[in-house]
């Protein structure tokens, strides 16, 4: 299958893609991993007269971890988040969720800025990236800005970015010292993207929640945080009981679409049960 | 657009358009017919190449993407002698239309270059992007297991031969 016909720029900074985005704003388009925009342009979902290729620029390349956060650079590819040691120790939620994305292939190719540009409601690194507070920097024509994960996505494939905006970087605070983290994912069997994925970490301080974040994505139109079972399970023991409430309270503060039967609302109170009596059993 | 990879050690310049997927350069430009395409919606990775050393699926990457690139097709996994993912596939019958088969052993060999000693849970984890029509699965994972102990003999024969 081939796509329809455009012309293609590879840029070599962020200066180049502003400049030239702003040239043809309604139909150009960037192109980082290629994975989600190459399929749709080949079954002409998608129809795009420029592209621009970022994966040659130095400035959107690279993971850093400095005293208290991490910062991934937009075109950082899932295989380098898997494998970076960094990673590892700061945000291994990035890096468990990363992990269990799509195939060896994919995972080779797909990179972390164009999935949260992407904006597919069934993701799977927006959970992560939702539960460890992560801050996005952006930037465009009028200059640079930063913005709050949590008010990033705002329907199905449609997030803050302006057109002539490129996301630039992914800010990780450290995860909390001694915290318990964990991403669960129920696969579906044909596509490998996520039915649900939850993930969540907890820090336990003499058997009691002294923090915690849940985040959940695919079950909904957009991933979410579960705000008010967050702030119910603060201060709790973490018994079996504790977790099953917090669990009722993710699903029944959410109104699924199309679940009249209540299959989303019940694989949401399993998945975040077993998320966090798996994270009860760490430690 | 000229575009310029080194392909099995060969460097090739072709002018294409810009939307010739990698995949129909392999077939087309360069008259390597043996990547397959499958499903052509980036599911089944028969198509898998190296690129650059990793495993791809070359029907989701534009040849433009490629352009100075290194790329390994399944006609230049063979050296002097059969790749050890070959020589696996063979005696451990891993292939039977072989239409799967080019995809299967770039990503094998792709998995023992990142992991030689992988478990048969890693096996089955880096087959995950490749669909058997044939569903020979079991003995694609055999044919790795072979694979890396074809590898680590033939390593050891090295050591042998270089002390002798
Ligand atoms: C077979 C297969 C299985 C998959 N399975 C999963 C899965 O299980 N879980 C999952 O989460 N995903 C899955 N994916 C999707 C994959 O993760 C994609 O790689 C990802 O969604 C998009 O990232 P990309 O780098 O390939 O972006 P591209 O496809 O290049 O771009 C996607 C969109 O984002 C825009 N964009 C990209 N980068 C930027 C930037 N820096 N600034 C502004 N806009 C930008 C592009 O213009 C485009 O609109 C799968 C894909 C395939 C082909
Ligand atoms: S032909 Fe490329 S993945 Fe099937
Ligand atoms: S051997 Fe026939 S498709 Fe795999």
């Amino acid at each position: 299958m081939f796509t329809t016909p455009f012309d293609y720029r590879n840029a070599h900074s962020v200066q180049d893609v502003i400049e030239w985005l702003q040239e043809d704003p309604d139909n150009t388009k960037i192109l980082a991993g290629g994975h989600s925009l190459l399929p749709l342009m080949k079954l002409r979902l998608s129809t795009v007269s420029h592209l621009i290729d970022i994966g040659q620029i130095p400035e959107l390349q690279g993971i850093v971890l400095s005293d208290n956060e991490l910062r991934i650079g937009a075109f950082t590819r899932y295989v380098q988040l898997v494998r970076d040691p960094s990673v590892a120790l700061a945000a291994p939620l990035v890096a468990e969720a990363a992990r269990v994305i799509g195939d060896l292939q994919v995972r080779n190719r797909g990179t972390i800025g164009g999935s949260l540009c992407h904006a597919d409601p069934a993701a799977d690194l927006p959970a992560a990236l939702l539960a460890l507070g992560a801050e996005l920097e952006i930037a465009g024509p009028a200059g640079k800005r930063r913005e709050d994960i949590d008010s990033f996505f705002l329907a199905p494939f449609i997030t803050t970015l302006a057109p002539g905006e490129v996301l630039t970087a992914i800010r990780i605070p450290r995860i909390a010292q001694g915290a318990r983290s964990i991403y669960l994912k129920r696969p579906h069997l044909a596509s490998g993207y996520p039915i649900i994925g939850v993930a969540a970490w907890v820090v336990l301080r003499d058997a009691q929640v002294d923090s915690c974040r849940i985040a959940i994505t695919g079950i909904g139109s957009v991933p979410f945080r579960a705000f008010s079972a967050e702030q119910m399970l603060v201060g709790q023991t973490f018994t079996r009981d504790v977790i099953l409430r917090a669990a009722e309270q993710v699903a029944s503060d959410q109104s699924f679409d199309d679940d009249d039967d209540g299959y989303k609302a019940n694989l949401c109170r399993v998945y975040v049960t077993r998320a966090l009596a798996a994270l009860g059993n760490q430690g | 657009m000229s575009v310029t990879m080194t392909v099995n050690g060969t460097t090739i310049t072709r002018s294409v358009e810009p939307r010739t997927l990698l995949v129909h350069f392999l077939r087309d430009e360069a008259g390597l017919t043996g990547t397959h395409v499958g499903c052509d919606t980036s599911q089944c990775g028969a198509c898998t190449v190296l690129l650059n050393g990793d495993a791809v699926k070359s029907c989701t990457v534009l040849a433009v993407q490629a352009n100075g690139a290194e790329v390994v097709t399944i006609e230049g996994l063979e050296q002097e002698v059969l790749h050890p993912v070959q020589q696996g596939f063979w005696e451990k019958h891993g292939l039977q239309c072989g239409f799967c088969t080019p995809g299967a052993m770039l990503t094998a060999s792709y998995l023992l270059s990142t992991n030689p000693h992988p478990s048969e849970t890693d096996i089955r984890d880096a087959l995950d992007g490749l669909l058997c029509r044939c569903t020979g699965y079991e003995t694609i994972v055999r044919s790795v297991q072979r694979a890396q102990e074809i590898m680590d003999e033939r390593q050891t024969e090295e050591r042998e031969t270089k002390i002798g």
